[in-house]
């Protein structure tokens, strides 16, 4: 009897010893809901979920803070893989959040006074210039987050919608109806 | 005799492949124009080398291949450039791409060729000649030849040349064979030489006698090189289908057949890159079956950049087509207008019409028959695939092996619910690509935008710091300032050493976050290389 209860305290002991150690040796950085609904966001970090950047509304949901529909950026679709991720109802977008096509900004470099105010707003550092010097927008990394156009003093940044060519061109949804089975 | 193997599946779709053997390969008048799409190949675009206004010799280089995965294109007569702008091109989507239109002057003047010696030529100028001539997959894929030959980590023992052509209506492989045999042979030996492979395999579809009776008499002098008789079964001329029946191979997807010893070329491929090495003739023509509602089935030799409707005309187009069909009727694909032009791809031109391609009844819900799967020749359960592209569940497809789907429309041909299978396919991979570049692009901006954090945090740090030091040197300075004075630099100190009690800044780093600041630094560097290198284009 003794023997028995020695030998389970005994393995108690080692297991938690185990748990322990692992507890210890694979903690998890961070805050991994935070991070997987991040990897969700499209990462535009416009602030238009009315947070700061991508992350930020992702420590929000994660913590019950915010709705699930407040990124237009990630349209319907992105709505639905946070409803899937978090177990919750697809919810519709409100009227004042509604997606917009993609676009990058384009500056018109005759009327770019070279300011830098725009180099400060862009999140993705997408804008190169200096001081007193034209600034050009490098398409490849802008998000389209449209938050260069407010402190533009001369308004020469325009957002150009993102056109659909041969290379992006994707197949469409089938449109066959199925008829009804008689 | 030959062993040979079998694939999983096919179907027996009537041939109609009789109706444009009749004549031989026809070689039509100068078209009005040529418009020459710069983009013609898989890999990027080549970079036009021509402006409007400049007068071209026939064969001349007009489109420069970009690095990496690119090829040629050449002006396919002589004649003056009239435009280089944006026209709608041979594809489904009916968007337009960049291409070169061409006003023939009739001259047909060639540009200075050079007659070369394939069996002599070193192995790296071979691919250097096709790569500047512009020689691509004319199956279909429209695969660079040149990046092709260049081989893998594993060495290629056998090469298959696919003139199975198995799909219904064409017959350009056929009429070639039957006509350029001996050519077609020469092409073999010169890709056996630049691989190093030990034998030639030329497979063909029993239902085309001539041509390999054709083939066998081109190449009876070469042991290395067999004409092999495959049966007539869809889509045994598909270049994993042909492979496996010849070899017993299986190419698995994701992996490249060289890894298993063997690559595939098609017999046009061949037959362009003998004429591309031997005379330095670039790919400015291919054979085209023009069928279908026409008064005169029949193979030409088209000129790329020819337009379908002047091309259907030679062929005697009948007044109640309803559209083109670049391809076959299963694999094929419907040009969005009949002012198109022929490209490199497009290897026959199907006019139809109500009669001959009836519309396709309704499609009724899946009654999970599976007579799909028993055809589907790459062992797919196409209706598990088809219920997860309908309901867009596309991480399930992809577990599914979407992407080894070969779109060949067996699974379609078969489905008694007449569902246009292959159209779901088609649409959930391009969905799963596009979705990748979302999130490939999504995670870039995540990575800039940490950066930039971290570096305004960096910044503000820095600042903080040095007023601090500023402020230190103004005090021991000044040491005579009034009392008031005194007091406000002496808060102003205690809030800068506050701040600087805890310092963020570099020069106070474990080695892990410094390597870490190297690796942003250089993740940074990357990206605005690879962005610089990208608006540069
Ligand atoms: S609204 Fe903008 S900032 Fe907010 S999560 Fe969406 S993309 Fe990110
Ligand atoms: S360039 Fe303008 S629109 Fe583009 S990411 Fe920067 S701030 Fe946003
Ligand atoms: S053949 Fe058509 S109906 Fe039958 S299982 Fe396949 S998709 Fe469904
Ligand atoms: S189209 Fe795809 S799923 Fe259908 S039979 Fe061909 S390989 Fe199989």
């Amino acid at each position: 009897m003794i023997s028995a209860l020695l030998v389970m305290a005994g393995i108690a002991i080692v297991l938690g010893a185990v748990l322990g150690f692992a507890a210890i040796k694979f903690r998890v950085e961070g805050n991994p809901l935070v991070d997987k609904i991040d990897a969700v966001l499209p990462q535009t970090q416009c602030g238009q979920c009315g947070f700061p950047g991508c992350k930020p509304y992702a420590t929000a949901i994660a913590a019950e803070e915010a709705d699930i529909n407040c990124c237009p950026p990630g349209g319907e679709e992105g709505i639905r893989k946070l409803a899937e991720l978090l177990n919750k109802e697809f919810k519709p977008f409100g009227d004042n959040a509604k997606p917009k096509p993609k676009a990058v900004a384009y500056i018109d470099e005759n009327t770019c006074i070279g300011c830098t105010l725009c180099i400060q707003a862009c999140p993705v550092d997408a804008i190169v210039g200096a001081a007193k010097q034209m600034h050009t927008i490098i398409a490849a990394d802008c998000t389209g987050c449209e938050l260069c156009l407010a402190p533009c003093p001369v308004d020469c940044i325009a957002m150009n919608p993102i056109e659909e060519t041969l290379s992006v061109w994707k197949w469409k949804y089938p449109v066959y109806a199925l008829s009804p089975t008689p | 005799m030959t062993q040979l193997y079998h694939f999983h599946g096919g179907v027996h779709p009537p041939t109609h492949k009789a109706l444009s053997v009749r004549s031989p390969i026809a070689t039509p008048p100068l078209p009005s124009k040529l418009v020459i799409p710069f983009h013609q190949h898989v890999g990027s675009m080549a970079k036009p080398l021509v402006q409007a206004g400049d007068y071209v010799f026939k064969g001349q280089l007009i489109g420069m291949p970009e690095d990496g995965l690119s090829s040629a294109i050449h002006a396919s007569t002589s004649g003056t450039i009239a435009e280089i702008g944006m026209q709608v091109v041979a594809h489904a989507s009916g968007l337009p791409d960049l291409c070169a239109t061409l006003i023939p002057d009739g001259k047909e003047a060639w540009v200075v060729r050079e007659q070369r010696n394939p069996i002599t030529l070193p192995i790296d100028e071979i691919r250097h000649i096709l790569r500047l001539a512009g020689i691509v997959g004319l199956g279909g894929a429209v695969f660079p030849s040149d990046a092709k030959l260049r081989g893998g980590k594993h060495h290629v023992r056998t090469i298959v040349l696919n003139g199975a052509e198995c799909e219904p209506y064409i017959t350009c492989d056929d009429m070639l064979m039957r006509q350029r045999a001996r050519d077609i042979v020469r092409g073999g030996d010169i890709i056996r030489r630049v691989l190093g492979a030990d034998e030639v395999l030329i497979g063909i579809e029993d239902n085309k006698p001539q041509a390999i009776a054709m083939m066998q008499e081109a190449c009876v002098d070469r042991s290395s090189m067999r004409v092999i008789a495959v049966p007539t079964l869809y889509p045994g001329g598909g270049a994993k289908q042909l492979i496996r029946v010849l070899t017993g191979i299986e190419v698995a997807a994701g992996v490249r057949s060289t890894d298993k010893g063997v690559q595939c070329f098609n017999v046009a491929t061949a037959y362009s890159i003998y004429r591309a090495v031997a005379f330095s003739e670039p790919l400015l023509s291919r054979i085209v079956t023009v069928t279908g509602n026409v008064h005169k089935p029949q193979n030409f030799e088209v000129l790329i950049g020819t337009p379908v409707d002047e091309l259907v005309a030679w062929a005697g187009g009948k007044p109640d087509t309803t559209h083109h069909i670049m391809g076959g009727p299963m694999m094929g694909v419907p040009l969005p207008n009949d002012q198109v032009s022929v490209v490199k791809a497009c290897n026959c031109i199907i006019a139809a019409s109500d009669a001959l391609f009836p519309p396709a009844p309704p499609a009724m819900p899946c009654i999970r028959c599976t007579r799909c799967a028993e055809v589907c020749p790459q062992e797919l359960q196409p209706q598990d695939l088809y219920w997860f592209a309908k309901s867009k569940n596309f991480g399930k497809a992809q577990e599914f092996h979407l992407f080894d789907c070969i779109e060949c429309g067996a699974c379609s041909y078969v489905c008694p619910s007449h569902i246009p299978l292959v159209q779901y396919y088609r649409f959930a991979k391009s969905e799963i690509w596009a979705r990748d570049n979302d999130k490939k692009a999504a995670d870039q901006a995540r990575e800039r935008h940490e950066f930039r954090e971290y570096r305004i945090e960096r910044e503000k740090q820095e600042k903080a710091d040095k007023l601090a030091a500023k402020e230190k040197a103004a005090l021991a300075a000044k040491p005579a300032a009034s009392d008031d004075a005194q007091q406000k630099i002496q808060a102003a100190l205690a809030v800068a050493k506050q701040q600087a009690v805890t310092p963020k800044n570099v020069s106070d780093l474990t080695p892990q976050q410094q390597a870490e600041i190297a690796d942003i630094e250089a993740r940074r560097a990357n990206n605005q290389a690879r962005a610089q290198s990208d608006a540069g284009t």
